[in-house]
């Protein structure tokens, strides 16, 4: 087994030059958007102060889900009995290892929002309005800053303390020796009942509540059952690509000596897989609503893509979430070739998690927003932050702990993996 | 569609374990493996058996598109040109509500077509027959077949593939290619050439 992993120079200059670059746009931000001036619904001046909560809500709730994703991806392959991913299950480990950073920073991000009273973000943070409102008062049980608050606090901190207890678990099978029949067994029982207490709420969160509360609610009034679920297959599609870049370096720096392209290829089917699958969910949802042709459900779609007569601000944005996210992947990664071209693998996963924050983007700026639908490069300046902030944090476990889970019991099964 | 009588050595084995390394050693020695019979599918015998990839997917992808193609020509003809109906005021080139159709005849293309490429390739048809060089390699038996020329010594090839760990080994004539009919018309092949050889 090789020695620590040490970070390369090269690594810790992109991390700190994005860091540094976010703070600089967090600071502009600051300074420049006054986010803490009194909400005004005019646009104009104000509308730089609903820009930065709009901005940091989407990239905190984006990228906070996208490094839980991997930890969800452990959970289900543990829980399916998977033995393939072993060899690189470190990778995902690391990267939901940022959780707690990025779920801190989120909960500040929507604690700003709720009890700042931002109504232009969260139209059901207006007390008056619910109340003349028939539709937001009936779904004010639910839409409430304290169950808000609470809900987001308990969500965040059940990732944080179930992710911590699979990673825990992983880290310790390091400092005992190989396991026998009945130890590894038990072992591997142990991490599936825990797998799937974190399945379990993951469904309960991710996949149901969670985006509902934090994006849905910025269209107040609108509401589609799928929207979790097509959140979801955003995230996990983009936490995949992720998985298969933070691989693809560790591969160039001569680590993960037991990750193949047999890996690679299964990572590159799930890319390929659930971006058809988030493409099924986007378009269930945008056929029933044109379909059935009611009011206060295009209402979505009108304010993105506009209508017959007059495009919407969003059009370009909206179709090139198709493009990069659905045409791109099926094109591109369905032969088998390039599922195992280390390459277009990079290129692919860069798309696919650019094309996922565009689908972010798209979510949370048109309620917000309303028209002003240019792109500033403040938008970009916090994705930096946030990827800054995901490379410092995985960079950490990676030079903390071992790469490989060497005894686990099923490391051989990955080690002959043969796709 | 007679492919021809050959003479094959027909080496059964009982375990895969023993049959891929026979497999390597029948190819390093120049022996021309005709095919190997397996109860199951056996997961990585082809790349084995030195067998090139197949184009089955590729056959599917165009398929697809054709599937794909022809819903959507197929619709936008009937309901924009030939028999246009106003559906609860929807433009008549309404392409969300086909994509669902589209996608089906994309898979159906697809999936028939690929089944009965499959089946051509593989010459699978009702009333197609073909030899068979053991009844148990339906059942419990790995076996490999070795296509003989005139040169080869029969003899050798067969102590070749005892030495390799077979467990049944016998000499064949057969028929390569498929006939229409049925498998008594086999036995008579037996003896025709049984008598053409002594």
């Amino acid at each position: 087994m090789n020695n620590q992993f040490e970070l390369p120079g090269s690594y810790k200059k992109w991390t700190w030059g994005l860091i540094i670059a976010g703070v600089v746009a967090l600071l502009y931000g600051f300074i420049m958007f006054h986010p803490f001036a009194p909400v005004s619904h005019e646009g104009g001046d104000h509308v730089n102060s609903t820009r930065f909560w709009a901005v940091l809500l989407q990239n905190s709730a984006y990228w906070l889900l996208v490094v839980n994703a991997s930890m969800f991806f452990i959970c289900v392959t543990t829980m399916a009995m998977g033995g393939w991913q072993v060899a690189l299950r470190r990778v995902p480990e690391a990267i939901s290892s940022v959780v707690p950073m990025l779920g801190i920073i989120t909960f500040l991000v929507l604690m700003g929002i709720v009890w700042g009273g931002r109504t232009d973000i969260y139209h059901w943070l207006d007390k008056a309005a619910v109340a003349k409102d028939p539709i937001l008062n009936g779904k004010s049980g639910f839409l409430n800053p304290k169950f808000f608050t609470i809900w987001s606090a308990i969500a965040i901190v059940m990732w944080w303390l179930l992710g911590r207890k699979m990673r825990s678990m992983s880290l310790e099978s390091d400092k005992h020796g190989t396991m026998d029949y009945e130890t590894g067994k038990k072992w591997i029982w142990k991490n599936t009942v825990w797998a799937s207490l974190y399945a379990v709420f993951f469904g309960l969160s991710v996949a149901s509540t969670i985006p509902w509360l934090w994006i849905m609610s910025i269209d107040a009034h609108w509401y589609s059952t799928m929207f979790s679920w097509y959140t979801f297959a955003s995230t996990f599609v983009s936490g995949m690509s992720l998985v298969a870049l933070f691989i693809i370096f560790l591969k160039n720096r001569g680590q993960l000596e037991y990750v193949t392209e047999e890996h690679l290829h299964d990572v590159g089917k799930f890319m390929f897989a659930f971006s058809v699958f988030w493409t099924y969910l986007w378009f269930s949802q945008y056929m029933l609503i044109w379909y059935s042709n009611q009011p206060e459900e295009t209402k979505y779609f009108i304010e993105r893509i506009g209508t017959a007569d007059k495009s919407g601000p969003y059009h370009f944005l909206f179709f090139l979430n198709l493009v990069l996210n659905f045409l791109c992947p099926l094109l591109i990664l369905m032969k088998k070739g390039a599922k195992r071209n280390w390459t277009l693998i990079t290129v692919m996963a860069v798309v696919i998690i650019f094309g996922h924050w565009i689908d972010f983007y798209q979510m949370v700026m048109p309620g917000t927003m309303k028209d002003h639908a240019e792109m500033m490069p403040f938008e970009f300046g916090i994705a930096a932050l946030f990827i800054g902030l995901i490379m410092l944090g995985v960079g950490r476990y990676f030079t903390k702990h071992p790469l490989t889970a060497k005894n686990h019991p099923f490391l051989k099964e990955s080690m002959i993996h043969h796709t | 569609m007679a492919g021809g009588i050959k003479k094959f050595v027909v080496g059964s084995f009982d375990d895969e374990a023993v049959l891929f390394p026979a497999v390597k050693s029948v190819r390093k020695q120049g022996y021309k493996i005709h095919d190997v019979y397996t109860p199951f599918p056996v997961h990585g015998l082809d790349h084995a058996m030195g067998l090139r990839e197949t184009s089955l997917h590729s056959a599917g992808f165009i398929y697809a598109i054709t599937g794909t193609t022809t819903a959507l020509s197929f619709m936008s003809w009937v309901f924009t040109k030939d028999w246009p109906l106003n559906i609860g005021g929807k433009p008549h080139f309404a392409l969300p509500a086909w994509i669902p159709i589209t996608f089906e005849l994309t898979v159906l293309f697809s999936a028939v077509g690929m089944v009965l490429t499959f089946c051509y390739l593989c010459q699978l048809s009702p009333f197609v027959k073909k030899h068979h060089f053991h009844p148990r390699a339906t059942d419990d038996l790995f076996v490999m077949a070795i296509e003989c020329t005139d040169k080869t010594n029969d003899a050798e090839v067969q102590s070749f593939l005892e030495k390799a760990g077979a467990k049944e080994i016998n000499v064949q004539h057969a028929e390569t290619g498929w006939w229409i009919g049925r498998y008594d018309r086999e036995q008579k092949l037996y003896k025709e050439v049984k008598d053409i050889n002594q």
